[in-house]
């Protein structure tokens, strides 16, 4: 089996992959490639198949149709040679917790068949380019969530994969460990490795992500730079938020014919938010009369470019962090 | 398979094997699952049943027991396997480990390989302790390590079958709770403690017939030499028959349940 045509400097290129468990349709056929040395962030949310993806991606599930390749190999026929070139992390599942940070690397090489000294001294670099140097000797159970991740993310690396697989990397860290998960994943694709990156997040894949393909309940139903996306639902949003929360509605009633589509609203952080297409300014103004007339006290008024919260919102007719978890798989 | 791919293979055991024991170093309760709980069954055994139970074997029930000791605790300690694969296979280990660039042949051959050893320690202190309270081999040095080696070479055909549960339950307390509904009953439902001929007959038909009761038939014969209390007859080479099935059958459904792991 010979790659597409077109595979050329394409580091992964997905055709038409489809998979089912029992009754459940976790992919329906989605398409997508990325360039050589380029960051894909996979967004959406839990069940969406974000997962279901990464596992035929790299040889653990088989798709039931459709192919897929991994620097020019076919995940199914040459799921070996795909292997040899890959790595995976995510959620800290490599490491032995009995471990100490340094044994798990070198375990790592030692199955990616460096000799022991070669397993010792990768591992020592890799200890030292994560931060780790310091509870190198300790066992990992004794690591917190952050550096967990980072351990595992080192793990993955023992080998110098051309493509690195992330499966949700900050999933469950708290913002500070986020943002140090981020400058490390940075770091890395600065050195060429070519990512592909699932989330939930939105601001992450923004921020980490060179395309963006949006995935829910199995099929890709948007994709493009961030910058892209955000123009699809075109022009700017006026947000504020309603401190006094039983006025919410009163606030919604008042801005209602305001802008295009409904409002959006987070009724637990009482956030009202708008789109006003290109009229900005004067739909900021029309805002601040309307809430004025209806004595709504509002906070934080602001006009401000779409997030990829809005522009999921607007493709999916449901906000990516409220859904809860239809497929497991 | 070339010899490069041969090397790898045997490392890429090895390296597993090594993993697997110094997690079980390291962890107490698995010393203590590995050291204690034999210890207090042989203890147990000897001085609160070992008083009722008749038998008319030289040295006195001790001797009787020994050898069912070590042939429960040879299919006991295969739990430890069923439930280290279970919980590899729910935290997702095992897949990290598929998309690593290693021999198909490593996760389960390295914890055989671990658990193998694992048991040959228990195996012993149980021996130990068995001395301490009365037990003497019998039958010689040759017949003594035999012993162990039959005992040994069971439990790795039971591990087979732990594998095989381990990977198709993926759930740590389901395969706990299987566990104790096959183990239980085969242990027990045998030679191990008590005569079969004190068993009702249908329980009889059972006890006599089954492997536990071959190998521990077995085992006694080795320990205490080949008498006419403890004969060997055809225990022996029915326990390698059994031995040799059970690997032939649960090894293959072992391997067929990991590369299902996902």
């Amino acid at each position: 089996m010979t790659a597409p045509t077109n595979a050329g400097d394409k580091a992964i290129v997905v055709e038409g992959l489809r998979k089912s468990f029992g009754k459940v349709e976790a992919l329906r056929g989605i398409d997508f490639a990325v360039q050589r040395g380029t960051v894909l962030g996979v967004l959406g949310p839990n069940g969406a198949g974000k997962t279901t993806a990464v596992r035929i991606l790299t040889t653990l599930l088989q798709p039931d149709a459709g192919r897929a390749f991994v620097e020019d190999h076919d995940v199914v026929r040459e799921a070996a040679a795909v292997r040899n070139v890959i790595g995976l992390a995510g959620q800290s599942t490599a490491i032995v917790d009995e471990l100490t940070g340094h044994e798990n690397l070198e375990m790592v090489g030692r199955l990616h068949h460096l000799t022991r000294t070669q397993a010792r001294a990768r591992a020592g670099d890799l200890l030292a380019q994560f931060d780790l140097e310091d509870a190198a000797d300790r066992a990992a159970k004794t690591y917190s969530g952050g550096m967990l991740r980072r351990l595992d993310l080192a793990a993955s690396l023992v080998a110098h994969p051309a493509v690195l697989f992330l499966d949700e990397p900050t999933t469950g860290l708290d913002p500070r460990s986020r943002l140090a998960m981020w400058d490390v994943i940075r770091t890395l694709v600065a050195g060429g490795t070519t990512l592909l990156l699932t989330t939930q997040y939105l601001d992450e894949a923004d921020e980490l992500a060179d395309d963006i393909i949006v995935i829910d309940h199995g099929q890709v139903i948007a994709e493009g730079t961030a910058e892209e996306l955000k123009g699809r639902i075109g022009g700017d949003v006026v947000e504020f938020t309603v401190p006094d929360r039983s006025r919410i509605d009163d606030a919604i009633a008042a801005i209602d014919t305001l802008g295009e589509g409904d409002p959006v609203l987070d009724r637990h952080r009482g956030q009202v938010a708008i789109r006003v297409g290109s009229r900005g300014s004067e739909a900021l103004v029309e805002t601040v009369r309307r809430l004025d007339a209806a004595g709504v006290e509002s906070a934080g008024l602001s006009l401000r470019r779409p997030s990829l919260d809005d522009v999921f919102l607007a493709l999916t007719g449901h906000a990516a962090a409220a859904v809860a978890d239809e497929v497991t798989a | 398979m070339t010899e490069q791919s041969l090397r790898w293979a045997v490392n890429d055991a090895w390296v597993l094997t090594w993993r697997n024991l110094t997690v079980w170093r390291r962890v107490p309760a698995y010393l203590v699952f590995t050291i204690v709980q034999p210890t207090i069954f042989t203890l147990l055994f000897r001085f609160v049943f070992g008083g009722a139970i008749p038998v008319a074997i030289p040295g006195g029930y001790v001797n009787y027991l020994l050898p069912g000791v070590i042939g429960q605790t040879a299919a006991f300690a295969t739990m430890a396997t069923a439930i280290s694969l279970a919980i590899e296979a729910q935290k997702g280990v095992i897949d990290r480990l598929r998309v690593m660039p290693i021999a198909r042949s490593a996760v389960l051959l390295g914890r055989l390989a671990a658990d193998g050893f694992r048991m040959l320690v228990t195996l012993l202190v149980i021996i130990a302790v068995g001395y301490a309270v009365g037990f003497r081999f019998s039958g010689g040095v040759g017949a003594a390590l035999g012993m162990i080696a039959l005992a040994e070479a069971f439990g790795l055909a039971l591990c087979c079958v732990s594998m095989f549960i381990g990977l198709a339950l993926r759930q740590e307390e389901a395969v706990q709770a299987f566990g104790l509904i096959w183990l239980f009953p085969l242990t027990f439902v045998s030679s191990a403690f008590v005569p079969v001929q004190s068993m009702p007959g249908w329980l009889q038909a059972f006890a006599v017939n089954q492997p536990v009761t071959h190998v521990i038939n077995a085992l006694r014969a080795l320990a205490l030499g080949d008498t006419r209390v403890t004969p060997m007859g055809d225990n022996l080479w029915l326990s390698i028959v059994w031995i040799a099935a059970i690997v032939a059958v649960f090894m293959p459904l072992a391997v067929r349940a990991y590369k299902r792991v996902s």
